[in-house]
């Protein structure tokens, strides 16, 4: 009961304009200071391969691994032809990478900069951008499979593809609101990260990345209600050459609403301990 | 103008990582450190760093904070650089502030002198800009030359030293927040860089140092401030205020041992 009270009061204590107020500048102000987070985040990824031949090219060549093993293997398991399968796969799993990475990575974002929070008066927003920015260009490493594979097999969206750029855009503004929730949660309870990524894990096997939505007898209403599903298909889509469904896009924009309230009311709340916390 | 204004701030930390009781207990019960108490619930102890602290820094002001490890310098530091936002009180601060805890801070062994630069000035608040207009002058001062294009692991610590120190100094903050000084490296350096530190310091509206060593607070601070548990208990003159620290020292050194 005290524990109860004791909740209460804090979130009436931060629910104030006043509050509201500040979270939102943290998260202006981080934007206004990209040029910090954008020179870190390139940084980061070149400190990754730095000394290696091939450099950052190792994203691009891993992907390709990747994803002609689980084509090669899937394509004889469902028996599908690969010219059909192989495009699909790819462009999913390169966008699964990036909404996963997106998700994982961004329950890091403070825990990982704990010695510049500590350190810097900078926006917290700034560790968060940064991660979504990582993410970005690992991806704009990866995407080239796509484009290869696509290449090889003469698949060719025509001008659909575009509808691929809101998409990214869309991804990505999921990627801050959610790096700023979890990794807020994450720097209080740090289980959250370890809970994350085991439900990633599973959400991957019941997202249609590797299996067609045609292949669930009966369009199951799982496939639906998965905000996964809808978040691939608005990227998959456009650049397989269809329009993603009216559906597709509502339920993205429905999720974003919901990343953003989430996030911005329980920054507005606890955004000054995150400091504390790390 | 530049100027910073305290009114009763307090700062606490909830400390999470703390299950065993006999290690609650012995925290509770220890001597060093901000008053430490526990949360409602009676779950969680919770240190008070900061206790109603009420200060003002006007232009001009060179303060020096001293007290035993753990009285508040460091946490009143970072309140001052809004790293930490206070539990209760209003912190009122009218000018660009530069916080200067650690000397590493942004600095990537794997990465050139020059990468370091940009690195380094970034993260202190400078724009690329600005980082870009300086590093000749960055790259002089140092006196490192073409290991400027080498990566900084291949340095020895006084040569990391110099280039950190260059870079500090590069900056023109009105509010300089320095936590035990700035490094300056080997001796044959040593002049040099203090008349770049005289300077950097000089310029600077409102200095704020942290610091046990007593030579550097009297070379650089007017005013200091003694703390002890989260409070300011005495203010004024540099030379008075140490010597009140040094008998406050020798007094509880003495108690301990009556009492052991």
């Amino acid at each position: 009961m005290s524990g109860y009270n004791w909740l209460s009061a804090q979130w009436r204590k931060g629910l104030k304009a006043d509050n509201v107020r500040l979270a939102w500048r943290d998260i202006g102000n981080g934007w206004r200071g990209r040029e910090l987070w954008v020179t870190i985040g390139l940084h980061d990824l070149r400190q990754r391969y730095r000394r290696s031949m091939l450099g950052p090219f190792w994203i691009t060549i891993s992907m390709g691994i990747m994803v002609s093993a689980l084509g090669l293997l899937y394509g004889k398991i469902f028996g599908m032809d690969l010219e059909v399968y192989l495009p699909y796969l790819a462009c999913g799993f390169v966008t699964w990478a990036f909404i996963s990475g997106l998700i994982l990575d961004g329950c890091k974002s403070f825990i990982d900069s704990e010695r510049m929070i500590r350190q810097m008066a900078v926006p917290l927003s700034t560790f968060v951008y940064q991660v979504v920015w990582i993410n970005l260009l690992v991806f704009a490493h990866n995407i080239w499979i796509f484009v290869l594979i696509a290449i090889i097999f003469g698949v060719n969206p025509g001008w659909n593809a575009l509808l691929a750029l809101p998409a990214i855009a869309l991804l990505s503004l999921n990627g801050v609101a959610l790096g700023i929730f979890l990794s807020l949660l994450s720097a209080r309870f740090r289980d959250i990260p370890l809970i994350v990524a085991s439900v990633v894990q599973v959400m991957f096997f019941i997202t249609p990345v590797i299996w067609k939505p045609d292949m669930l007898p009966g369009r199951a209403l799982v496939l639906h209600l998965n905000p996964f599903y809808h978040l691939v298909e608005i990227f998959r889509g456009p650049l397989l050459g269809h329009v993603p469904t009216a559906e597709n896009w509502l339920a993205v924009v429905l999720v974003t609403l919901v990343s953003w309230v989430l996030a911005m009311t329980f920054y507005t709340v606890y955004r000054w301990r995150i400091a504390y916390w790390v | 103008m530049t100027s910073i204004r305290l009114r009763h701030v307090s700062v606490s930390f909830p400390v999470y990582d703390v299950s065993s009781r006999s290690l609650k207990k012995r925290l509770l019960n220890s001597a060093t450190g901000g008053r430490i108490t526990e949360d409602a619930g009676g779950r969680i102890p919770i240190v008070q760093a900061l206790e109603d602290l009420n200060l003002t820094f006007e232009h001009g002001t060179r303060v020096g904070l001293v007290g035993h490890n753990g009285a508040g310098k460091t946490t009143l530091l970072r309140v001052l650089a809004g790293i930490y936002e206070p539990n209760e009180g209003t912190v009122e601060i009218k000018g660009q502030v530069a916080p200067m805890f650690d000397q590493s801070l942004g600095m990537d062994p794997e990465s050139s002198g020059y990468e370091n630069i940009l690195l380094r000035g970034l993260c202190l608040g400078m724009s690329r800009r600005e980082i870009l207009a300086r590093t000749n002058d960055i790259a002089g001062f140092t006196e490192l030359g073409d290991f400027l294009s080498l990566p900084i692991r291949t340095y020895s610590d006084g040569m990391r030293t110099r280039l950190a120190f260059a870079v500090s100094t590069a900056i023109q903050p009105d509010i300089l927040l320095l936590d035990e000084g700035i490094a300056a490296g080997d001796a044959s350096f040593l002049e040099k860089a203090n008349k770049r530190l005289h300077a950097f310091t000089e310029q600077a509206a409102i200095l704020v140092l942290a610091s046990h060593n007593d030579v550097l607070i009297k070379r650089m601070c007017t005013t200091a401030n003694l703390m002890e548990h989260g409070r300011v208990i005495a203010q004024g003159e540099t030379q008075e205020i140490l010597a009140l620290y040094a008998e406050r020292k020798g007094k509880s050194l003495h108690g301990g041992w009556a009492s052991s």
